[in-house]
């Protein structure tokens, strides 16, 4: 609680996160115990083929892959609602069970707040964190706007001009708009976003010139950008990276907006395991991060490296929840 | 040209051949069964091709596994009445009666040969003029989707059958299943009543197993036995399976079918559904057989079967030059171009011209093969008829239910299913059609996202509709499909000659 406590300047959730604060007991000094001593299941709260899925399924051929363990690992599906069909049944049906894991995300923790999920990922154990990718902005070639200040010049003098487009209400997309808004000086609430069930769609919808500009995953507009059809403004995360063009894509910070957002994934237990265990599942992540089959599994996906456990990730999850339901609740999404 | 030679040079290896077998054969059952489609399938075997090195023969693989899925759907419209994707939902509709009345052969053989046709054809297309109309493609904007949607609704009212009341309730259930679920544009949830499950929608794949796979098992449960269905004996023509006659009369069906199959599978947002009950609705217009339609008229499968497998190539122009998928199964396969570090768009062509056109190529490979495998096929498909009615129904349910499970890992998701087969039990019990449901599931969302997104990038200004060439045209098209079967009438009027026997130009069902 503590640690809960002190990185929770934003204080937004501050009650509801206290509320159920303790399910991640601080384990420092907690006996490690024997684990898997049966099969191990990763759900993937998500459809299969999509990032949570690829995601637990890369965990899963890692683990046999670098002889991490021995017993069988199962990687079940459980769609819907961002995730937070599959978060309900973890932190019920699930309860108590160090044997099933969880993938999550950024994304998920846009879902809790927009579907007004009952439960929260703070009632969740936290594992880590383990990848993350880049967003781009970027906009039609023919576009006026040479770079991302151009382009959130025009936003600021008239916020209705720019017809935002990305992936779902409340998701990566919309968050990193509002997120950019809040630090251009514009009201969230007058931002115009489109939502689009897909990068494909969204593509889709700048290309024929019903979007002023795009918001979506790094890799999702290299071929376009590459091929000279759209020009990528800025990335979301620390430092510049190439997105299609060869040479690096300015990030938003350069462009004098404070502002920072990686589309993560991480690693959850149910609540209510032991301190033990808890240790135990967390020991297993740090050596699968290690492995070189994992760093080879990444460099093929294209994630970049973004570990973090224990303790940090907990503190991580609950800073992250914090920040994107004041965003969101800025942007209009959520009362 | 040179390019699509050593695409066959690569398709045609030991291996990759093996691919496009597997492809079609996993493809054809997986049509088969209710529930599980194409886009499940692919999915589910995504992760046993990231041990294979070459991505071509992977891709090969996924690409049959769609097209088997479009043929093998027809099989269980025809004989059972209950299609296993919604691309198949309008072969139902005379396919059934076909099977009915003991031409279940004919029916098999015409969706088969059709598939074949179309599917050659459009991917001649796709290989010949994929650039020019991934470009036509991206032009439409959400205002063009909206007109091309009301344009659609109005054209296809055919489905709502003899009555049209029941035709309206039948799209009105449709509409209501389809806003179910997280409103994609503001994020905000209707008529979820705070179950989780419902929050995602009611996916079309519970909708179709619910009505047509359970629904008909209640109703033949209900009525008991009905007279076995007779099969006709030594049609006697053109390779055994489609006489003179039936061959005179599927051609011209299978080209329209694929004319309009192609395009719509191109246009984000057009996919596979439309173009089957757009021709359906065509056929039955300009059938000479008129008085045949919905009791087996042989067109009604020839044409939208043409034009589910026709889309497919479609669907594939705007993924393989511009990364834009146009349906679920395309968004799969995209994910799994992406696993093998291939990202397709503008500069696929250049990049990885073996790939692309050994995937080309392998689409005319998976046709023939296809052909080779399903018309010997019909002999065992229709044999399924002389299952005890029982036996067969209590199969269906329980890949039904499987299917529905394995989609969703979710019981409630099952019970749902049921749900709307009790409703379709009662449906078929009072004799209200089945395919505008469909058709309201699958326009409804679409018509509804299009018009707010248009308005929100028009600032909520309606003239968005009537601004652009292209959305101002397509919606006088809608206007006149409407306005047009009255005219004659109208004009006899005006002439004071109102009792007059005039030739109502008909694209609306009379009632």
């Amino acid at each position: 609680m503590r640690r809960t406590a002190a990185v929770l300047v934003a204080g937004v959730v501050l009650g509801s996160v206290a509320a159920c604060g303790d399910s991640g007991n601080d384990s420092a000094k907690a006996d490690t115990v024997a684990y898997p001593t049966r099969t191990l299941q990763i759900m993937a709260p998500a459809g299969a083929g999509g990032g949570w899925d690829l995601t637990a399924r890369t965990i899963q051929k890692t683990l046999k892959d670098a002889g991490i363990v021995k017993e069988a690992v199962e990687v079940t599906n459980v769609t819907g609602a961002a995730g937070t069909v599959g978060l309900a049944q973890l932190a019920t049906k699930h309860r108590g069970d160090a044997h099933q894991l969880m993938i999550t995300g950024l994304v998920m923790v846009g879902g809790i707040v927009t579907n007004k999920s009952a439960v929260d990922l703070a009632q969740t154990t936290p594992i880590a964190t383990l990848t993350a990718e880049e967003e781009v902005i970027v906009v039609p070639a023919a576009s006026p706007h040479q770079n991302l200040k151009d382009l959130v010049a025009a936003f600021r003098a008239d916020p209705a001009s720019v017809k935002w487009g990305g992936g779902s209400a409340g998701g990566t997309d919309q968050i990193l708009v509002g997120l950019l808004a809040k630090a251009a000086g514009v009201d969230p609430k007058k931002m115009k976003y489109v939502a689009y069930s897909g990068g494909g769609e969204t593509k889709a919808g700048l290309l024929s010139g019903d979007l002023t500009a795009a918001v979506s995953g790094a890799s999702e507009f290299k071929d376009l950008v590459a091929a000279g059809k759209v020009r990528a403004l800025a990335v979301s995360g620390a430092k510049g990276v190439d997105v299609g063009g060869g040479s690096p894509v300015p990030t938003i910070k350069d462009n004098g907006f404070d502002v920072e957002l990686l589309n993560w994934r991480g690693i959850v237990a149910p609540p209510g395991i032991k301190a033990g265990e808890r240790a135990a599942v967390v020991a297993l992540l740090d050596k699968l991060h290690t492995s070189p089959q994992w760093q080879e599994a990444m460099k093929q996906q294209g994630w970049s490296d973004f570990y973090r456990s224990g303790d940090a990730a907990k503190a991580f999850y609950d800073s992250e929840s914090a920040r994107i339901r004041a965003v969101l609740v800025e942007a209009g999404v959520v009362s | 040209m040179n390019d699509l030679l050593s695409g066959f040079a690569t398709v045609l290896s030991p291996a990759n051949l093996l691919f496009a077998a597997i492809g079609v054969t996993v493809g054809t059952f997986v049509g088969v069964l209710p529930g599980i489609g194409p886009a499940l399938t692919i999915a589910l075997l995504l992760p046993i091709t990231f041990s294979l090195d070459d991505p071509v023969g992977a891709l090969i693989m996924f690409a049959g596994i769609y097209y088997g899925a479009m043929y093998g759907g027809s099989t269980t419209s025809i004989l059972l009445n209950t299609p296993g994707e919604s691309a198949s939902v309008a072969t139902s509709i005379e396919g059934h009666q076909m099977a009915r009345r003991g031409r279940a052969r004919a029916a098999l053989a015409t969706a088969a040969i059709g598939s074949f046709v179309a599917g050659t054809i459009s991917t001649v297309l796709l290989s010949v003029i994929a650039a020019p109309v991934a470009s036509l493609a991206t032009s439409f904007r959400a205002a063009d989707y909206f007109a091309l949607a009301v344009l659609a609704m109005v054209c296809v009212t055919a489905l709502v059958g003899r009555s049209v009341v029941r035709g309206l309730l039948s799209l009105t259930f449709g509409l209501f299943l389809g806003v179910i679920g997280i409103d994609s544009l503001t994020g905000q949830s209707r008529f979820a009543f705070g179950s989780l499950e419902l929050l995602d929608g009611v996916g079309i794949v519970v909708v179709i197993v619910g009505l047509f796979a359970i629904g008909e098992t209640l109703h033949a449960a209900a009525r008991g036995d009905e007279p076995s269905t007779v099969e006709h004996v030594g049609s006697g023509g053109l390779l055994g399976w489609l006489s003179r006659e039936d061959w005179r009369r599927s051609w011209k069906p299978w080209l329209r079918g694929t004319a309009l199959g192609f395009p719509f599978g191109a246009l984000p947002s057009g996919g596979a559904e439309l173009p089957t009950f757009l021709s359906y609705t065509y056929e039955k217009h300009r059938s000479a057989h008129r008085d045949e339609f919905g009791k087996g008229a042989i067109e009604g499968v020839a044409g939208p079967e043409a034009a589910n497998n026709a889309s497919f190539s479609g669907v594939l122009v705007p993924l393989l030059t511009l990364g834009i998928p146009t349906s679920a199964t395309a968004a799969v396969l995209l994910a799994a171009f992406q696993i093998f570090n291939v990202q397709p768009g503008p500069q696929l062509f250049e990049r990885s011209p073996e790939l692309v056109w050994a995937l080309i190529a392998s689409l005319y490979v998976g046709n023939v093969l296809l052909l080779i495998l399903n018309l010997p096929l019909i002999g065992l498909w229709v044999s399924v008829l002389r299952i005890p009615r029982p036996v067969l129904h209590s199969a269906i349910l329980v890949f039904a239910t499987l299917g529905v499970y394995a989609v969703s890992n979710s019981v409630v998701e099952v019970l749902i299913a049921y749900g709307i087969g009790v409703v379709g039990f009662f449906m078929r019990r009072y004799d209200f059609p089945l395919a505008p449901v469909i058709l309201g599931v699958i326009l409804g969302p679409l018509m509804e996202e299009q018009f707010r997104r248009a308005l929100l990038i028009g600032d909520g200004n309606l003239t968005v509709f009537v601004t652009r060439p292209l959305t101002a045209v397509i919606l006088a098209l809608a206007v006149l499909a409407l306005v047009a079967p009255y005219v004659p009438k109208l004009l006899a009027k005006a002439r004071g000659r109102d009792e007059a026997p005039v030739k109502k130009l008909v694209f609306a069902e009379e009632d």
